[in-house]
């Protein structure tokens, strides 16, 4: 995004090609997910939809202080909130299945 | 940086995004899908730390490390039994970040090279409103349903006349202010816009009661993938619209399965009305039939001498905290030979895939935990079904009586096995409001207690 994008359609059409094509994987990886780990799989997806806080960045990244940067900065908290949470949840939650030999021995 | 490496480094960040819920096919390789996943999202933000119009990178790490130290905290703390509740408030943080992304695109919009303040194109102005929209709407429908999880707000299902009507009429206002905003630029339609969307997510979860929150979590989950990728198209991220989109997914998918598992349409789910502790109109008058009831000692002396044990368990297990106490008991019962499984249905528990994270909780080997299609064939080969905590998905009548609410859910056949012993506080029906007539069966035993205890009491008589 360094260079100025030109918000045309064309770049619409990019996104939506990219859009479609990334609604598809979702759907065949989501359904290969075992029932067994739906609730990791809603934490993890939890963890990396606050990806948006690269646009938050984006916004607290200028110098000095205006109404966006403040903005961008509580984006940027909020989204780290659930980077942090979502993938240190799920951690615990997946290192608690085990297989019959491991449980046994923890016990 | 150049943009073509930039892209090149966001895109090898998704691959790992998508990785990272490929791995979730099986436990083993789960875990590695979430290293991954942390590596995509370090990969991203590194990245995006390297623009050359980012230099404030003390707010920013600032604000990382606050995030971040309270998100640790919330997820070290945390009871697996409250799961529901946390993701729901996860998911409002990821909708309110959005338009907080939004407003600042608004309003710097520069920054983000999608024009000047008051020339910002059309499209991305419509496509910054409708993920504002989307995010706001997750925003607050998140946190009411974490109030009503948490039990802050009842989880009974509040309805008033023309409800539906008022939520069209704001959702047609919504439009129309979108509209408006796309021609004005006008900063303050903007936030007519934000308050109109929460007011609607509050709206649009408040009709729906307690037992439907796994629709509601998974639906919630999906709005806050949609939302992410309403800013991915206003930023022309791919990044960020490849995340979205297969969260979108995810979260669509799961509403699915949950609503299938109540056979239910999702439209009838979100115009809400049902799942909360109604009384129940529809009982014919039971008093005449006989209920056996037993005590701890009786159960500990039906589940000795069984050959095949199969246990139910249900919400009322989660909320009892009884998960360790029953694999105390299963343990007990392994070592006298007796074969015993776990059998899940698909919506017990308050958010999909609830139990088996409670009984992996308590040490429960995952090949013992079955799910519903896996297991139900095997019931008429079974001694005793052991029903802790669930009613609803057990029930009959949801195979045989074509006037009962829940005809047609799929249900686990435990009626097909020899002997079933219920563990329940009381005789009341489910969150449907429905009798189930395994209660009244010759071959059925009631326990009645809190579900941690009578485990305790079994353990003590085995």
């Amino acid at each position: 995004m360094d260079s100025i994008v030109n918000h045309s359609s064309e770049v619409f059409v990019i996104g939506l090609t990219v859009f479609f094509l990334a609604c598809v994987i979702g759907y065949y990886v989501v359904w290969s997910v075992t029932p067994a780990l739906h609730s990791p799989l809603m934490s993890v997806t939890n963890a990396i939809s606050s990806v948006i806080i690269v646009g938050a960045i984006l916004a607290a990244g200028p110098e000095g202080f205006g109404v966006s940067k403040i903005f961008g900065i509580t984006g940027v908290i909020l989204a780290s909130v659930n980077i942090f949470g979502g993938f240190i949840v799920t951690y615990r939650m997946l290192s608690m299945f085990k297989k019959k030999s491991k449980a046994k021995k923890e016990q | 940086m150049s943009s073509n490496l930039v892209s090149i480094l966001y895109l090898i960040s998704a691959f790992l995004f998508i990785l990272s819920l490929r791995g979730l096919s099986h436990p083993e390789s789960s875990r590695v899908g979430n290293i991954l996943g942390i590596i995509g999202m370090i990969i991203a933000i590194v990245t995006t730390l390297m623009f050359k119009n980012v230099l404030s990178y003390t707010e920013i790490g600032i604000a990382i490390l606050v995030g971040g130290f309270i998100g640790t905290i919330i997820a070290l703390k945390i009871e697996m039994t409250a799961l529901p509740q946390l993701i729901a408030a996860f998911h409002s943080l990821v909708g309110l970040a959005a338009v907080f992304v939004a407003a600042s695109a608004l309003y710097d919009p520069l920054t983000f090279n999608i024009g000047e303040i008051g020339k910002i194109s059309k499209s991305s102005l419509v496509e910054m409103s409708i993920g504002t929209f989307i995010g706001a709407v997750t925003f607050s429908g998140s946190v009411l349903a974490f109030g009503k999880l948490q039990g802050t707000i009842s989880g009974n299902p509040i309805i008033f006349k023309f409800q539906h009507l008022i939520n069209a009429l704001i959702f047609l206002f919504i439009i129309v202010l979108i509209v408006y905003f796309v021609l004005t630029q006008s900063t303050s339609i903007f936030w007519i816009i934000v308050i109109a969307s929460i007011l609607l997510g509050f709206l649009v979860v408040i009709p729906i009661g307690g037992a439907d929150m796994p629709v509601v979590i998974s639906m919630l989950n999906s709005y806050s993938g949609w939302a992410a990728c309403g800013i991915g198209f206003t930023l022309s991220n791919n990044l960020l619209i490849i995340t979205g989109a297969l969260v979108g997914s995810s979260g669509a998918i799961l509403s699915y399965i949950m609503s299938k598992g109540m056979n239910r349409s999702i439209l009838s789910i979100v115009l809400g009305g049902f799942g909360g502790e109604q009384p129940n109109q529809n009982n014919t008058d039971n008093s005449d039939k006989i209920v056996k009831q037993g005590n701890a000692e009786d159960a500990a002396y039906i589940l000795k001498n069984a050959d095949s044990i199969i246990i139910i368990p249900g919400y009322g297990m989660a909320v009892a905290q009884a998960q360790h106490a029953l694999r105390e008991m299963v343990d007990l019962l392994k070592k006298e030979g007796i074969k015993v499984r776990y059998a899940i249905h698909p919506v017990a528990g308050r958010m999909p895939g609830h139990m088996n994270v409670l009984l992996a909780e308590a040490n429960v080997p995952y090949e013992e935990v079955l799910e519903l299609e896996e297991i139900n064939h095997d019931f008429p080969m079974t001694e005793v079904s052991f029903v802790i905590g669930a009613n609803d998905v057990t029930n009959p009548a949801a195979k045989t009586d074509e006037t009962s609410p829940i005809y047609g859910m799929p249900i686990l056949d435990v009626e097909k096995s020899e002997t079933i012993l219920f563990v329940k506080r009381s005789m009341a029906t489910g969150y449907s409001g429905v009798d189930n007539e395994l209660f009244y069966r010759n071959n059925t035993t009631m326990l009645f207690g809190d579900a941690k205890k009578m485990c305790e009491n079994i353990v003590k008589s085995l």
